[in-house]
């Protein structure tokens, strides 16, 4: 049997590993895109600010880890994927026969169509290569405009303040952050960015990026003009997938998978930011590009690979955990709230403060909080095991902090039942 | 085979013993708010209930690590954060279902029960039975595991 994962990010690595454990005869290739061995884009913030080197990012320490358990690991991008055939055609003129193929190729950034983007002073915060730009153009003292407030614009972000430079943040939407908090949190963590002296325009788009050869000029919609010495563009990620143009393979929002994490040709899956698999909350399907399920996906889907589809996934809860210049704020799930749910609120403005739960009957269904670093993952335990918060549910309206009580006492009541 | 911390809500008395001693082990000072386990006192001290980390199977935190700065003790199977490989990224303390993984702002790290390497300093800090460190099949120790592998959803053996 030959496992052939594309994709050296997070959910192939998983998926390599996890094939290698429960089959420890057959080949297993990973074939990446890139110079490096494979790492995390999630850790390139901390690459940019100092905090760990390159080899920080990393996703596994030791230099011949792959080698040692048995994976071959080619540099090398797939052009093209033929599942008639079951083959596959590298960039280098090779071909690859598999038998189960695993589609890992991660997202990419959107580029806004706007004039200007092309200057090389304008960069996106994508591959280990933009952030050493990065760390070039970002000196202390710059100036610097990051476009976009998303969810990696609000980590990147620190990166910049604690590289000294002096920013301003424009977002289009209503907030920052707009699909992971809502209006007080959104609110609380953009005063919270203004009180460490970061310039946050909301509700504008930029327009067009003039180049001097001193300077860029951004121009908003608003009509403002900011002076800029480094743009920085977040403006969100698309599925990467261009390899599989004229491929009879079905593709929406990402390449759609079932609950084995199968794609629409035979032998193929697909996993992490490139999939469009079952979403834990709604029952549909959806693209969550985000760590855990990337890694989810790639364990799942290995497991489903060897064992020829035994593990129905039960989809991947939407979450993340954002720290912007020490604010921590997180989501969870349905944090908007379902049809005929219920829910509570907590919001201390002067403390930076706020919780958000919702409910549906007794079953924690979606959560945010601001402020606050301890016992998150309880929110998790609550929402994935819907256990029956019972009497706790009216306490948790009452005071919405208690909720590692309310998971203890939900918990401890569901163990004595059981 | 390797040892579990159980830990019985029942004999429990809400005597903070054992988070002064994790404490103290953990950072050198009797500080509970540093403590990698946590005794939860309900209904005015009627029910009180202790939680750490179960050093569950699905491993979730470890899993979804971008860095590789969690790894498995091959004497005590306990997962152990590696402070000087960490980022500070949290991602694994929104991952694990139990809540057993926290940032600490002060270090810039997370932290969680790392059995002591062996020896919890909570067990020998606890007057009643409500902690104690015995072989993995006891019952106690499987009913929370696997409510750790419900919460992710995938099957013991696989994961
Ligand atoms: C700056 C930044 C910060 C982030 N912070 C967080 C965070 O705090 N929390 C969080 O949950 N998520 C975060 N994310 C998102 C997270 O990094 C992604 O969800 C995760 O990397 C997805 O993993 P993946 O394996 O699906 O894809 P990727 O990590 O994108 O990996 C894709 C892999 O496929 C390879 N590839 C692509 N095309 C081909 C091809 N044609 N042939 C061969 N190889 C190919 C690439 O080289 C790469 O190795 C962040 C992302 C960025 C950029
Ligand atoms: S906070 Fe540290 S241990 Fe946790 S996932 Fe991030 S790097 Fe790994």
């Amino acid at each position: 049997m030959h496992y052939v994962i594309a994709g050296a990010g997070p959910a192939a690595v998983a998926a390599a590993e996890h094939i290698r454990e429960l089959d420890t005869d057959s080949k297993v290739t990973m074939i990446g895109a890139q110079a490096q061995p494979p790492y995390s884009r999630m850790a390139i913030p901390y690459f940019l600010t100092g905090k760990v080197e390159q080899k920080g990012t990393y996703l596994r320490r030791s230099d011949n880890h792959y080698a040692e358990k048995g994976i071959d690991y080619l540099h090398d991008e797939v052009v093209s994927v033929q599942p008639e055939d079951h083959s596959l055609s590298l960039a280098s003129g090779e071909k690859i026969q598999y038998d189960k193929l695993l589609l890992a190729t991660g997202a990419e950034p959107i580029i806004p169509p706007v004039p200007g983007m092309d200057d090389p002073r304008v960069q996106q915060c994508w591959h280990l290569e933009d952030a050493e730009r990065i760390i070039d153009l970002a000196k202390p003292g710059a100036r610097a405009v990051q476009v976009g407030a998303g969810f990696i614009g609000c980590i990147i972000l620190e990166s910049w303040v604690l590289r000294e430079v002096d920013l301003t943040v424009v977002e289009m939407g209503p907030r920052m952050v707009p699909r992971m908090l809502g209006e007080k949190a959104g609110g609380l963590l953009q005063t919270w960015c203004e009180s460490k002296g970061v310039s946050v325009h909301t509700n504008t788009q930029v327009k067009a990026i003039e180049s001097t050869p001193e300077e860029l000029h951004v121009v908003l919609e608003s009509g403002e003009t900011c002076p800029a010495d480094v743009v920085i563009v977040s403006t969100g990620v698309k599925p990467r997938l261009g390899y599989l143009q004229g491929c009879e393979i079905k593709i929406d929002q990402g390449i759609v998978i079932d609950e084995h994490m199968r794609t629409t040709a035979p032998d193929i899956y697909a996993a992490g930011d490139c999939a469009q698999g079952l979403d834990f909350s709604t029952g549909e399907t959806a693209v969550h590009a985000v760590q855990p399920t990337a890694t989810e996906h790639g364990r799942v889907a290995a497991a489903n690979m060897v064992s020829n589809n035994d593990l129905p996934y039960k989809g991947s809860l939407n979450m993340n955990i954002l720290d912007t210049l020490g604010l921590v704020t997180c989501s969870f799930g349905a944090w908007e709230g379902v049809d005929g749910g219920d829910s509570a609120e907590m919001f201390n403005q002067d403390n930076f403060q706020y919780i958000n739960l919702q409910f549906k009957e007794d079953i924690l269904v979606g959560a945010n909080s601001v402020g606050y670093h301890k016992h998150l993952g309880m929110l998790r335990g609550l929402i994935e095991t819907k256990i029956p918060l019972g009497p706790w549910k009216d306490r948790l309206i009452a005071n919405p902090v208690q909720i590692a009580d309310a998971y203890l006492g939900a918990n401890e009541a569901s163990l004595k039942s059981s | 085979m390797h040892k579990a911390l159980v830990m019985e809500a029942d004999a429990c008395t809400g005597c903070h013993q054992c988070e002064m001693m994790c404490s103290y082990g953990k950072v050198g000072a009797f500080n509970p708010s540093k403590s990698v386990i946590d005794i939860t006192i309900f209904d005015g001290g009627a029910v009180n209930v202790p939680s750490t980390c179960t050093q569950c199977e699905g491993a979730w935190c470890m899993v979804v690590c971008p860095v590789e700065a969690i790894t498995v003790n091959s004497s005590t199977g306990a997962k152990e954060v590696s402070a000087e490989v960490c980022v500070g990224c949290k991602v694994c303390t929104i991952a694990c279902p139990f809540g057993a993984i926290n940032y600490d702002v002060d270090s810039g790290v997370v932290t969680k029960c790392d059995l002591c390497g062996g020896e919890p300093m909570c067990v020998e800090a606890c007057p009643t039975t409500a902690l104690s460190f015995v072989a993995e099949d006891s019952t106690g120790y499987d009913k929370m595991r696997r409510n750790a592998i419900l919460a992710a959803g995938i099957e013991e053996g696989i994961a």
